[in-house]
């Protein structure tokens, strides 16, 4: 059912598509939250300040909370819920377990999607404002200071940033082969 | 088993017990849990600091669609206006009873519709009047209304002849601290989901003790505490904001009834940072008096803080001053300035974070003025027993932290004169502090079953906001049971499980562990060979002694390095080491987790934080996270956290608590090595860009404000 204040969408959320009318106000994040129960990106500002609602938009990261449903129509989403296979951990995952990469756990799946996408636009040769020497096609060596220059985007009130980035950092090479 | 084959579980560090949620996705906290024919409440604040309602037009807002009804003071039930929370007499709680506002951020309405954004779309058509009244939110310790705090937490100290000392010191050091109003920022904004069901409240609430919760709602509610059942299984993080029962749950649970369906109230950002309690601005006056040799005689702390007309509350400054040293005479005084502000609720190191930076720079300052090492003045002076009441510690390894810490951070080779050292354009300064926070127990009552496949389900209200508390307190009650950590089904957060501390002041988990050791020890005694399950319960209220012989406290000493640019102002923290005496460790892994993340609060209070009014409104201008910044990644080096061996002798199992002692100091640590760094001597918070940016460095590098 669609009208002047509603549309019709099709979302491939963690490999299943789902079509879904929303109201043209709301935004991905709601949509998968309030409506297709992917409860796992979390709202923690609603304006694209804090990262808890971070998630892969065909392949790159997104703050959902900015991102309107209706634009993303069509789109391939990976949420927290979709990044462990079948069961087993991503080598990422498993890291922020044992390094103890969280506290209360709200911004845990902001930080790991962020971290995901924030690899492969690394791997990708994407420099950043601390790569010395960039070019648009060198990134340089994935360092810690790489890692927080790249990561501010994804706050942490618990404030559990050092494990995180040893987390990240450890789990780097495993997640390039996980791709 | 054969219980020398148990290896102890407290001591050991594990990963959390609910990581594998947590890193998937499925850890549900409130506003995750899904709730058939729910409907949302928007909440609306006040735009003035002062006056009355003088009428809300809801007309257009309820002509919208998908809108259930508007909750104001004209159509919303009585509440009871005799209610008290933490610090007393809270008339904050009762809302939507009357049309006066004494701050901006006030809830005045909520809006509830079938969705949010229905909800959204019709506050924003409701039209609110005011007959202002001129507001006051200027803050001063000279402000005409200061008055003493209140006394909940015992008198402050006076002793010795103060003045006298003053007068016979050789050197004394006479200065003014402030810190800004500074708020919570837990990344979880509160919500909760509240429904009635036979006269019973049920509520899904983001809060740091559902128990205390549940007891405010019913007296709020003026219905039998048994009928209250709240509960907090996941929180993000609450960090003091979620110790109160907060505008959310209240909300709902007015909505939920006045509508007779499920209603969940969840706070925007902004509505976090106008609506739920801040840490309030502190004032504070601090005289030493010291001996050339650098032996203390005098010591008076004075602090104010800003509160709220609607509430009592203290933020206790004055505690570093009666315990950190030794001195003939010590006075400290607390005073309460109430203005047209928020009212506060206690943040992380409540008093003890603002009253370390305004005590342990006042100490810094003595060092410098007697050109004493700063580390060998706070050894010179530590006190055998407890400089104000005379009561030995039951446990202090101050000196312990303080010397671990110096050796581990290369001290000894720290070139005392400020403003030595240089790497290219940064100045470089290294400082430290000492901090105590006071530590015990809050009455909390478990029960153990013994089931019959050979597990234990231990049954206790505590709550994890992220502390660890469920996974150290299974290894608590393994050890008690001598079992293994795999036997032990452990259920925490709903109010229903009865009597238990909440997440604050330190206490949750050593609250919480004190109940459990005693309940296994009742249950080992009541075990047979029994072919059905066995329960004991045992509340520790009457266990706990409140007047012990001995004063009981953790501590800590706080090792900064900071660079400084002078050109731009930045200060950026190279290093931090926190040593800390804190107990027996439960768990490693978390407690150094928790210490570092404190230490982190510190070192944002010390660079970043501060909340900023309008003047001519009294509202807040930095409600939300690129007004108001707290430490990002960037902001945050390598940080070691490490213990002393400590053993609390006042607690069965050895323990104290650690939530806030890794925050408490840091702000000190880092004012005092930009002193070191600079040569200039920072007395307020933030130490922002614009306050230690030099004009003769700017000038000469005006790329490197380009470039930073
Ligand atoms: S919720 Fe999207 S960035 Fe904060
Ligand atoms: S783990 Fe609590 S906010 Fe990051």
């Amino acid at each position: 059912m669609t009208d002047d204040t509603r549309s019709e969408i099709t979302l491939r959320v963690n490999d299943e598509t789902y079509r879904l009318a929303v109201d043209n106000r709301r935004t991905l994040l709601d949509a998968l939250r309030d409506d297709l129960n992917f409860t796992g990106a979390k709202k923690g500002c609603d304006h694209g300040q804090c990262g808890a609602c971070t998630v892969l938009v065909n392949g790159q990261r997104v703050v959902s909370c900015l991102t309107l449903a209706v634009a993303a129509d069509g789109a391939a989403v990976t949420t927290i819920e979709g990044l462990a296979g079948d069961g087993e951990l991503r080598p990422i995952q498993e890291a922020f377990i044992r390094l103890d990469g969280f506290q209360c756990g709200f911004c845990t799946p902001g930080q790991i999607c962020s971290a995901v996408g924030m690899l492969a636009e690394h791997a990708a040769g994407w420099p950043s404002a601390v790569t010395r020497n960039g070019s648009p096609h060198r990134a340089g060596e994935l360092t810690e200071e790489e890692i927080r220059e790249r990561m501010s985007g994804n706050l942490c009130r618990c404030s559990a940033y050092p494990s995180i980035v040893r987390a990240i950092l450890e789990a780097s090479a495993r997640e390039a082969v996980a791709g | 088993m054969n219980p020398d084959e148990i290896v102890a579980a407290v001591g050991e560090s594990r990963p959390r017990i609910e990581g594998r949620l947590k890193v998937s996705g499925s850890a549900h906290y409130v506003a995750d849990l899904p709730m058939p024919n729910l409907a949302h409440g928007w909440m609306v604040t006040a735009a003035v600091s002062r006056g009355r309602i003088r009428d809300i037009d809801a007309t257009d807002a309820l002509a919208q669609p998908g809108v259930l009804g508007v909750l104001d003071h004209r159509n919303t039930r009585r509440l009871n206006p005799d209610i008290a929370h933490h610090f007393g007499p809270d008339r904050s709680l009762p809302l939507l009873q009357d049309e006066v506002i004494e701050y901006a951020g006030r809830p005045i309405a909520l809006v509830v519709a079938e969705t949010p954004e229905q909800a959204r779309a019709a506050a924003a058509a409701l039209r609110v009047t005011y007959d202002a009244k001129p507001h006051d939110i200027e803050f001063s310790m000279n402000h005409p209304a200061t008055r003493p705090a209140s006394t909940l937490f015992g008198p402050e100290a006076d002793t010795g002849d103060l003045e006298a000392e003053l007068a016979g010191s050789a050197m004394v050091v006479d200065e003014l601290y402030h810190t800004p109003e500074e708020s919570h920022s837990a990344m979880e904004p509160h919500v909760a989901t509240a429904w009635w069901e036979d006269g019973h409240l049920y509520a899904f609430d983001s809060n740091q003790g559902p128990f205390g919760i549940s007891q405010v709602m019913a007296s709020l509610f003026l219905i039998d505490p048994e009928r209250v059942h709240i509960r907090a299984e996941h929180v993000g993080g609450g960090f003091g904001a979620k110790t109160i029962c907060g505008a959310q749950i209240i909300l709902a649970a007015l909505a939920a009834e006045h509508l007779q369906r499920p209603v969940r109230v969840a706070l925007t950002r902004r509505q976090v940072f106008l609506a739920t309690g801040s840490r309030p601005p502190t004032e504070q006056r601090v005289r030493i008096g010291a001996d050339a040799d650098g032996r203390l005689r005098a010591i008076h702390h004075h602090a104010a803080f800003a509160q709220s007309p609607l509430a009592e509350y203290i933020e206790w400054c004055t505690e570093q001053a009666r315990t950190l040293y030794a001195a003939p005479a010590i006075r400290t005084e607390l005073s309460a300035v109430p203005l047209n502000l928020l009212p506060p609720c206690s943040m992380r190191g409540p008093g003890a974070s603002p009253g370390s930076f305004a005590f342990e720079s006042a100490i810094d300052e003595v060092a410098e003025r007697l050109q004493i090492d700063p580390l060998q003045l706070r050894l010179l002076n530590q006190p055998v027993v407890s400089p104000v009441s005379g009561r030995p510690f039951s446990t202090r390894r101050l000196v312990q932290c303080l010397q671990e810490g110096a050796r581990r951070f290369g001290w000894a080779q720290r070139d005392p004169r400020p403003r030595v050292r240089r790497e290219g354009n940064l100045l470089v300064g290294t400082g430290v502090a000492a901090v105590a926070f006071i530590a015990g127990v809050f009455p909390s009552s478990a029960a153990i079953t013994a089931e019959t496949d050979g597990t234990f389900s231990v049954r206790v209200g505590a709550t994890d906001i992220g502390t660890g508390a469920r996974t150290a307190l299974i290894a608590v009650a393994a050890d008690a049971l001598a079992v293994g950590t795999e036997r032990v089904r452990m259920h925490i957060g709903d109010s229903d499980l009865g009597l238990a501390a909440g997440a604050g002041g330190s206490r949750g988990t050593t609250s919480c562990a004190f109940a459990i050791t005693e309940t296994a020890k009742a249950l080992r005694e009541k075990l047979g060979d029994s072919a059905r399950p066995v329960t004991a319960s045992v509340d520790t209220t009457p266990l706990i002694n409140w007047q012990p012989a001995e004063e009981r406290y953790t501590y800590s000493a706080v090792f900064a390095e900071v660079t400084v640019d002078p050109a731009t102002g930045e200060v950026r923290v190279r290093r931090l080491l926190g040593m800390f005496a804190v107990g027996r460790v439960i768990n490693p892994l978390l407690a150094r987790s928790q210490l570092i993340g404190g230490m982190i609060g510190g070192l944002s209070m010390a660079l970043h934080e501060e909340s900023v009014r309008d003047p001519l409104t009294g509202r807040l201008v930095t409600a939300d996270f690129a007004g108001y910044h707290i430490s990002a990644h960037a902001d945050v080096p390598t940080i070691e956290a490490d213990f002393v061996a400590d053993y609390e002798p006042q607690d069965p199992s050895g323990f104290n608590g650690l939530g806030e002692i890794g925050n408490a100091g840091t702000a000190a640590a880092i004012a005092n090595a930009v002193w070191h760094a600079t040569g200039t001597r920072h007395r307020t918070l933030p130490i922002s860009l614009s306050r230690v940016i030099e004009r003769a460095a700017a000038q000469d590098r005006p790329e490197a404000v380009s470039v930073a």
